[in-house]
């Protein structure tokens, strides 16, 4: 990072453009995958984000930020997930209230650090909602027909609670529960931990952490603690502390 | 104005004027987000360095910081993500007493902040000068948590929070503009909370 700067001009957002919510799907009780049609698309990379803008009639604004899901795939749509959190202001309203067919605001891709090109192998480790960049990774390599380029560790409290669950499985992922895993799963349940990581640390890999606060700080611990290379950790941390 | 159908604002109360457009209040939270691993930095090899164009390249040891004339702000600070903290409180020291002693020369007009990490944010040289910006290790009283950017960060209120390197390391100082971290990968080379400067062309 601390290298010359680079020869390309810095990457700049689209403009604010209302894109047309064309789908919406649960993907647990607490996160809904917004699928939106976009008038103006741009190309975005795997691991970059939009901003959601809502307006009221008073010209009161809220912005916030979410993970595009969906995979480069050169389509004018994007899907956003989106964790309904308490008291969330943006992620409520989407959730309760926005429906097919209404317009959004939006503005991206944006991102320029936690993006992934297809061009490394990649180990991806995400807790909870901290999936949702990486799942557009995932769906990358495997429409690249390169899913040996990446490695998929997710962390979830529950079944209930995973994201994508019926897409994850594979022999690129790995699923950690931490409080109740499904019955007869073998791994009893408890936090990201080394056993996990092995065999995933594959060489010249870039990592791509992402969850809350805390998540991202075990796991990167765990990775460094492992010996992985410092500055080929890549982190992206989520929501309210 | 096109207006978002079925969006209304919560709180009718009168808006809080601190707040910058497009942010929001987050209260007693403090969102954590970094873009890379949390260093584990000791204060008994820490250093602070001004280097670049100045005419006394200076270092300063955790204790030699101390020893300066300490110095508080006490207001708001906004992030891009568009949360915005209101009525906090550091401690640390001046920039503005670090560059008197380093003294920089006419020519330098920007200064590139590099934290310990490699981290690095750009401001022009008036932006951290005049009471504007500090280097501080106490927030509230207390030793500035590490994942807030501990033992010590830079703070730069007026301008969007990225702007405050944690985890600093010092100050070169530029005769030109030298675009930072999130500033290569599309953020805004300047970052005024009040003008929306959140992108680069905002």
């Amino acid at each position: 990072m601390t290298e010359a700067p680079p020869a390309v001009p810095p990457p700049r957002p689209g403009r604010w453009q209302t894109a047309t919510l064309v789908e919406v799907r649960p993907e647990t009780a607490t996160a809904k995958t917004f699928r939106l049609a976009l008038p103006e698309p741009s190309p975005h990379l795997a691991g970059q984000h939009y901003v959601v803008r809502l307006t009221a009639p008073d010209g009161y604004t809220a912005s916030r930020s979410y993970s595009v899901a969906s995979p480069p795939d050169g389509s004018a749509e994007i899907e956003l997930t989106v964790e309904r959190l308490p008291d969330g202001e943006v992620s409520s309203f989407l959730h309760d209230v926005a429906a097919p067919g209404d317009s959004l605001e939006i503005r991206g891709p944006i991102g320029g650090w936690f993006v992934w090109r297809g061009d490394t192998p990649a180990l991806l480790i995400g807790g909870g909602s901290g999936v949702v960049p990486l799942m557009a990774m995932l769906r990358l390599a495997r429409g690249m027909g390169r899913p040996d380029l990446v490695r998929l560790i997710v962390s979830a409290r529950s079944q209930a609670e995973l994201y994508y669950a019926g897409e994850l499985p594979g022999p690129e992922t790995a699923i950690v529960y931490t409080r109740r895993p499904p019955p007869g799963w073998t791994r009893p349940p408890g936090r990201l931990n080394r056993a996990d990581l092995a065999g995933s640390m594959e060489k010249d890999s870039v990592a791509y952490v992402c969850g809350s606060a805390g998540f991202a700080d075990s796991a990167t611990d765990l990775l460094i603690d492992a010996g992985f290379p410092t500055p080929d950790i890549r982190v992206e941390r989520f929501g309210p502390t | 104005m096109s207006f978002t159908r079925g969006f209304r604002r919560r709180d009718r109360g009168p808006r809080d004027a601190r707040l910058p457009p497009g942010q929001y209040d987050v209260g007693s939270d403090w969102p954590v987000l970094t873009a890379e691993p949390t260093p584990r930095l000791a204060t008994d090899t820490w250093t602070f360095t001004v280097e670049g164009l100045v005419e006394q390249h200076k270092t300063w040891t955790w204790d030699e910081m101390h020893a300066l004339p300490p110095s508080t702000f006490q207001g708001d600070i906004h992030c891009v993500t568009t949360w915005s903290k209101l009525g906090v409180s550091f401690g640390g020291v001046s920039v503005d007493t670090l560059l008197a002693l380093a003294r920089p020369l006419p020519s330098a007009t920007h200064v590139l902040a590099v934290g310990h990490t490699g981290y690095t944010t750009n401001l022009p040289l008036a932006d951290v000068t005049d009471g504007k910006a500090w280097v501080v290790w106490s927030y509230d009283g207390r030793p500035l948590p590490v994942e807030h950017g501990g033992p010590a960060r830079l703070l730069v209120p007026h301008l969007y929070f990225w702007k405050s390197a944690k985890w600093v390391a010092g100050l070169q100082l530029l005769d030109h503009d030298e675009p930072g971290f999130w500033e290569q990968n599309g953020y805004h080379d300047r970052g005024d909370p009040w003008l929306e400067q959140r992108y680069q062309g905002d």
